[in-house]
């Protein structure tokens, strides 16, 4: 259908936009205000938090939700930021995503690596294997790696989360990984073999630099889908001197401490820290989305 | 399976191959096994070895101390009669509606529009802005998101003040402490978690659409709805797949905004397969009924994902054919 599309009509160009774009001159006005009302939509729970953070429980409960706040109100937020021991909240999240990101993407690049240059045997077997793993519902893991954490001393330890999202990142990364090095150019492998390198030289000097952009990318997806994770960590850190920062608010969820405007203080500096990273590297991420699109 | 095939298969590698050259190749395969240990072994422990002791003790009662008792199939047995699991299956078709019919198909819409029709008649910019705009809350930590559609959705939360200043105050309500309206409030709330991602996903898809297609369209006189069905949809059909597929599984599996909204309440009006084995797992003590549970979740996300990666191979083999 698209095929008959192009060449019948390719040459015959100048008239007829001219009738078509006097045709929507309005409707794309229409358009536009459809999609801008939508993206408002989306926006304003954003902006309810916002205004209720800075303001204070009796100004919150005589005036409502909607109201200007009467006065830039900080205490909640402060509250907040005490109560929950807010920087060893995000030291514990940048800990164990920093590491899991790392530790995952270079697990991700040596199961690759075999699987998508070294071509073993039965690797369709091994990269669907990987990639069920990575979506298998963690509950169907969860109890024995609760129990065996326990037994061996790695419960409530920031050690036993690392591990355990180490290896479920990198049977996602693995599986992108084998397919992108499935393509990787074998004339360069070739060259490198030729001047004497070997699989552990040939792995850092000419498949690693090349690879470094997709890499980057697969860093950040890690880092904020573990930095976003929920029931490992809330089932393995119990203490407030493991938790991670989703945890730490859910917990307070439902306590009496928690009034209207120390909730949304607290959702909004949870989520501070992942915006920033967001626009930190959403160019990456950008540029990573679209070579893997062309791939 | 692969296990054993790993470590035979790293065996061989240590010792150096001898030259004949059909001998050497395999040689040089096998010593690439080395490189898959480290991955394998962690494999093993952390899902492997967990996975199969969850299928054991399925087969047991057990509270958590002291020794699993066989007990065969009874699990399984009383969770067929067992109401709650059933409501939490039901609950998950309607997470299927929330998490992957609506945000596909909006994002579809969306994607096309913000393309094809802002994109195009307006400044990029605004495109990309709007894109931003969708894609917001995908960014933050869904307990996050859950928490504050919780606070708005509380009798005094934002949503009843936003009823009242309109004029609508007769409509206020406990959102989702009342058993009628508590899953149609998640259910909203997760198409705004949602939506973000197939609008993201399918934007960058278009961009590697050859822009003469739309013009050549629009010079014979395709309208707007021709030109997504003839080319938008085909296009991007490979994306549309990837979306489907890991937005149904996280459906499924879907937890922690059910944690942070309602814990599977009010009556398990919003209860799902993935609160439900947590709940029995760790509040209830029953260690083999909430095996039980996962084990029957993870059968259904393997059949679901194989079902789909096959339509998925049989479409692009079609592709091909033609």
């Amino acid at each position: 259908m698209v095929v008959t599309l192009t060449p019948s009509s390719a040459p015959v160009a100048p008239p007829k936009p001219v009738r078509d774009r006097h045709h929507r001159g309005v409707s794309r006005w229409v358009v536009l205000a459809l999609v801008v009302l939508g993206a408002l939509i989306m926006l304003v729970p954003f902006a309810f938090m916002l205004l209720n953070a800075f303001k204070s429980p009796s100004d919150y409960s005589s005036a409502g939700p909607l109201s200007w706040p009467t006065e830039f109100y900080t205490k909640g937020l402060r509250t907040y930021w005490t109560e929950v021991n807010f920087p060893l909240k995000l030291w514990n999240s940048a800990l164990i995503a920093g590491s899991v990101a790392v530790l995952g993407v270079a697990v991700s690049l040596l199961n690759a690596y075999a699987l998508g240059i070294g071509r073993v045997r039965g690797r369709l077997w091994i990269v669907g294997l990987f990639l069920l793993a990575n979506m298998l519902p963690q509950e169907a893991l969860i109890y024995p790696l609760y129990y065996v954490a326990k037994q061996v001393g790695l419960y409530n330890t920031q050690l036993s989360v690392i591990i355990i999202f180490t290896v479920i990142q990198s049977a996602f990364g693995t599986y992108l990984l084998a397919s992108v090095m499935g393509t990787f150019p074998r004339s360069l492998l070739e060259a490198a073999a030729l001047d004497g390198a070997g699989k552990w030289t040939v792995l850092w000097r000419v498949v690693f630099p090349n690879l470094r952009p997709t890499l980057a990318v697969l860093l950040i997806f890690f880092f904020i889908w573990t930095w976003n994770e929920f029931l490992i960590p809330l089932v393995m850190l119990i203490d407030n001197q493991t938790q991670t920062i989703p945890v730490a608010l859910a917990s307070l969820q439902g306590d009496r401490l928690m009034d209207a405007p120390t909730t949304n203080a607290g959702a909004l500096i949870s989520l501070v820290p992942a915006i920033l990273f967001f626009l930190i590297f959403q160019r990456t991420l950008a540029r990573g989305i679209t070579a893997g699109a062309e791939k | 399976m692969a296990v054993s095939e790993t470590l035979a298969a790293a065996q061989p590698a240590a010792t150096p191959p001898q030259p004949s050259p059909g001998r050497r190749r395999r040689g040089r395969n096998a010593a690439y096994w080395l490189y898959l240990l480290p991955g394998a072994v962690l494999f093993i422990l952390v899902i492997g070895a967990p996975l199969v002791g969850t299928l054991y003790l399925s087969l047991t009662k057990w509270s958590g101390i002291g020794d699993p008792r066989w007990v065969g199939l009874d699990n399984y047995q009383q969770l067929l009669h067992d109401d709650v699991f059933w409501a939490s299956f039901r609950n998950t078709v309607w997470m299927l509606v929330a998490m992957v019919v609506v945000p596909t198909l909006l994002g579809l819409l969306l994607a096309a529009v913000l393309f094809d029709v802002i994109g195009r008649r307006f400044k990029p910019r605004t495109a990309a802005a709007l894109r931003a705009a969708f894609y917001l809350p995908q960014v933050l930590p869904v307990v996050v998101a859950g928490i504050v559609w919780g606070w708005i959705l509380r009798p005094d939360g934002a949503f009843n003040s936003l009823l009242d200043a309109v004029g609508l105050g007769a409509l206020r309500h406990d959102w989702l402490g009342d058993p009628d309206t508590a899953l149609p409030a998640v259910m909203a709330v997760m198409i705004w978690v949602q939506i973000g991602y197939p609008v993201v996903v399918f934007m960058a898809a278009l961009q590697r659409v050859d822009p003469e297609l739309y013009e050549a369209a629009e010079v014979d006189g395709a309208n707007w709805v021709h030109r997504f069905r003839a080319i938008t949809l085909p296009q991007i059909r490979p994306e549309t797949f990837v979306v489907a597929l890991t937005c149904t599984i996280a459906a499924l599996k879907v937890f922690g905004p059910i944690f942070a909204l309602t814990r599977g309440g009010p009556e398990n009006a919003t209860n799902v397969p993935s609160y439900f084995a947590y709940y029995t797992f760790f509040k209830k003590l029953q260690v083999g009924y909430g095996s039980a549970i996962s084990t029957v979740l993870t059968l259904i996300i393997v059949v679901v994902a194989v079902v789909f990666i096959w339509m998925q191979a049989r479409s692009e083999r079609r592709d091909r054919g033609i």
